[in-house]
């Protein structure tokens, strides 16, 4: 009898997996853990926010204010109209926008017959997918940039999407690959038997219940290409075809460090993939993880 | 300077296009006559998968495959920008010199692998132990979740390169918010550039900042996986909290840590961006595996010499995940 009450006044509050009926304390106490954490999360880019607002005067400050008194918009306007940023800006989205898709297309078909048929070689393909994570990654830049300029690649956006989105492709297998396992068979079957194809049974059945999983290699995919250096510094060498990584990386080494320009375009270059991300931040955790829960 | 101009978009924009259209008609081909010899020709049973791989399959042999089979041709010589197109076969000569010679002036091999596992082991104790943390706070009902995950969550959405640039400027002797806040605490500041210990140090402070939250999405995912029926019986039973979550979340948690773990390890002893970049007086003493190898190459221009030691750098890595696998029997689930 006593065990019973007990368990259904503790209820389902077990400190290591939460509970709808923690005490006022445990949650105060839970709270200002979490704020905490979430101001050490958020402080230094607010950091980089409060330097792109100070006049260029000031930069150098020991005030810990976010905000500064004399707060002015001079370093943006510097940066979008003194600079070739909007035109770097563009160049990276371009790029970063047909990686992502074609990423996708790639390591969405891919990961379909890793998931659903046993082919000689499958797992020792998986195994290899999974080596291509450790290679690191200057290691490849020589013969990379060889081959590049073998086929005429260089200064080409084209050699750029496709360098990335192929690159990329082996983690997007894995995720989606993880995410196809769990989609029961009974569903294509029934498709089957029903008269259609194998593949009007992927593109109708399985690829709108992968949305998660989609969308977050959809992400992966754009925020490798978007936050880019090495290779883009190797094959883009005409400043118009600049991605913003590599030219603002010429701008804060080539004139004097200015930090509040560039600590406005750090704000700037941070909208797009933030954006992606809360937009997507409702998929993120199912999609990541779903297909390695089943194990 | 050069203004984006309608000109510009619109050439851009086709050039893109084109690509991404030259691809997927490329792509359709080959499937298609790839789907009908198999079918048609060799009557194989493996068509539809085959003819599905054989994009993504011609990519990597292009641009992983062939680039490294050059590497390992070029580790065999002794290319460097003064013998770049007359490259002399030198055998095995590079490796033994990965090892007996200093990979950069004065750091040597060892010193610099046992650094990278130092840097690889301390950061990934705390990515793993503060993502845990934080997302065993977050499994639970309460206010405010939603902004608490999208807040904690920031660190990994900014580019990187600029997260770490941010942090230098941060660790600045008389300026940065460190210093400051030591100071108003009464502590000493540090020389956080200049000494060799502290150097290291903020490269992992920043390289912990930044993992955290891909550990913590990732083990909120698996938290809300498990059923709590588990949990419901283990209080019955009258387990502590300790022990369910030794006994019921850790084991439960499985399947999602290992993967998560052998990636981690691999992207952080890989990482280039923070030591690099925070290391901004060049000191060796805060070089690690990856950021050695980029010196070499791109430096000191010695190609043979650094294409050697990143096939060994990749030797370690692979290595050691296979022995990761074995030893916790994870992965073979994705076999089956």
């Amino acid at each position: 009898m006593s065990a019973i009450t007990k368990i259904k006044k503790t209820g389902r509050s077990g400190f290591f997996r939460g509970g709808r009926e923690d005490s006022p304390f445990k949650r105060l106490v839970i709270h200002a853990i979490l704020i905490l954490a979430c101001i050490i999360a958020v402080y230094p880019v607010l950091r980089v926010f409060s330097v792109s607002l100070r006049p260029g005067d000031r930069l150098l400050s020991t005030s810990l204010a976010i905000i500064p008194e004399d707060a002015s918009l001079e370093a943006y306007r510097a940066i979008l109209v003194d600079r070739d940023f909007l035109l770097w800006v563009w160049n990276s989205l371009i790029i970063t926008i047909a990686t992502a898709v074609v990423g996708v297309i790639l390591a969405a078909t891919s990961a379909y017959a890793f998931s659903r048929w046993r082919f000689p070689g499958r797992g020792a393909g998986l195994v290899f997918l999974l080596t291509t994570q450790m290679i690191p990654a200057a290691m490849l830049m020589v013969p990379l940039y060889i081959l590049a300029a073998r086929l005429g690649a260089i200064n080409t956006y084209r050699g750029l999407v496709i360098a990335y989105s192929v690159t990329s492709v082996p983690f997007s297998i894995w995720i989606l690959k993880g995410y196809y396992d769990t989609i029961p068979l009974d569903l294509e079957e029934a498709a089957l038997i029903d008269g259609a194809s194998r593949m009007s049974a992927f593109w109708r059945i399985i690829l709108p219940l992968s949305t998660p999983a989609l969308a977050i290699v959809f992400l992966f995919n754009f925020m490798q290409a978007w936050n880019d250096y090495m290779l883009a510094r190797i094959m883009l060498q005409r400043p118009d075809l600049y991605t913003w990584p590599v030219g603002l990386w010429n701008m804060l080494f080539s004139y004097k460090t200015e930090w509040g320009v560039f600590s406005a375009a750090s704000i700037l270059v941070m909208v797009p993939v933030m954006t992606l991300f809360l937009y997507s931040s409702k998929w993120l955790i199912s999609g990541l993880t779903l297909g390695s829960v089943k194990g | 300077m050069k203004a984006l101009t309608l000109e510009i978009i619109t050439r851009s924009l086709g050039e893109v296009g084109s690509t991404v259209v030259y691809v997927l008609v490329a792509a359709v081909v080959i499937e298609v006559v790839l789907y009908l010899l198999l079918t048609r020709v060799f009557r194989s049973k493996y068509a539809i998968p085959a003819m599905l791989l054989t994009p993504a399959i011609i990519g990597l042999l292009l641009l992983i495959v062939i680039p490294i089979g050059w590497e390992v041709w070029i580790s065999f010589t002794n290319m460097s920008l003064r013998h770049f197109r007359d490259p002399e076969f030198i055998a095995l000569g590079n490796f033994v010199r990965v090892f007996t010679d200093p990979i950069l002036q004065q750091a040597r091999f060892f010193p610099v692998f046992l650094q990278t596992v130092l840097w690889t082991v301390i950061n990934l104790i705390f990515h793993v132990s503060g993502g845990m943390a934080l997302a065993l706070l977050l499994n639970r009902k309460m206010r405010l979740k939603g902004l608490y995950r999208t807040l904690l969550v920031f660190p990994w959405a900014i580019p990187q390169v600029i997260a770490v640039l941010a942090w230098r400027n941060e660790f600045h002797f008389q300026y940065g918010f460190v210093n400051t806040t030591l100071q108003s605490m009464g502590l000493p500041p540090t020389r956080w550039m200049d000494a060799p210990l502290a150097n290291f140090a903020a490269a992992c402070l920043v390289n912990i900042w930044l993992g955290i939250p891909f550990m913590m999405v990732i083990i909120l995912g698996g938290l809300q996986s498990i059923s709590r029926e588990f949990y419901e019986a283990a209080e019955i039973d009258g387990a502590s909290a300790w022990h369910q979550f030794r006994y019921i979340t850790l084991p439960m948690l499985r399947p999602v840590l290992t993967p998560a773990v052998i990636l981690g390890t691999i992207w952080t002893f890989n990482n280039f961006n923070v030591p690099y970049l925070i290391n901004q007086r060049e000191l060796e003493t805060t070089d690690i595996l990856v950021t050695a190898l980029f010196r070499a190459a791109f430096e000191y221009n010695r190609y043979g010499f650094s294409a050697a030691f990143a096939l060994i750098i990749f030797a370690i890595l692979f290595v050691f995940s296979v022995f990761y696998i074995r030893v916790t029997g994870s992965l073979r689930s994705v076999y089956e």
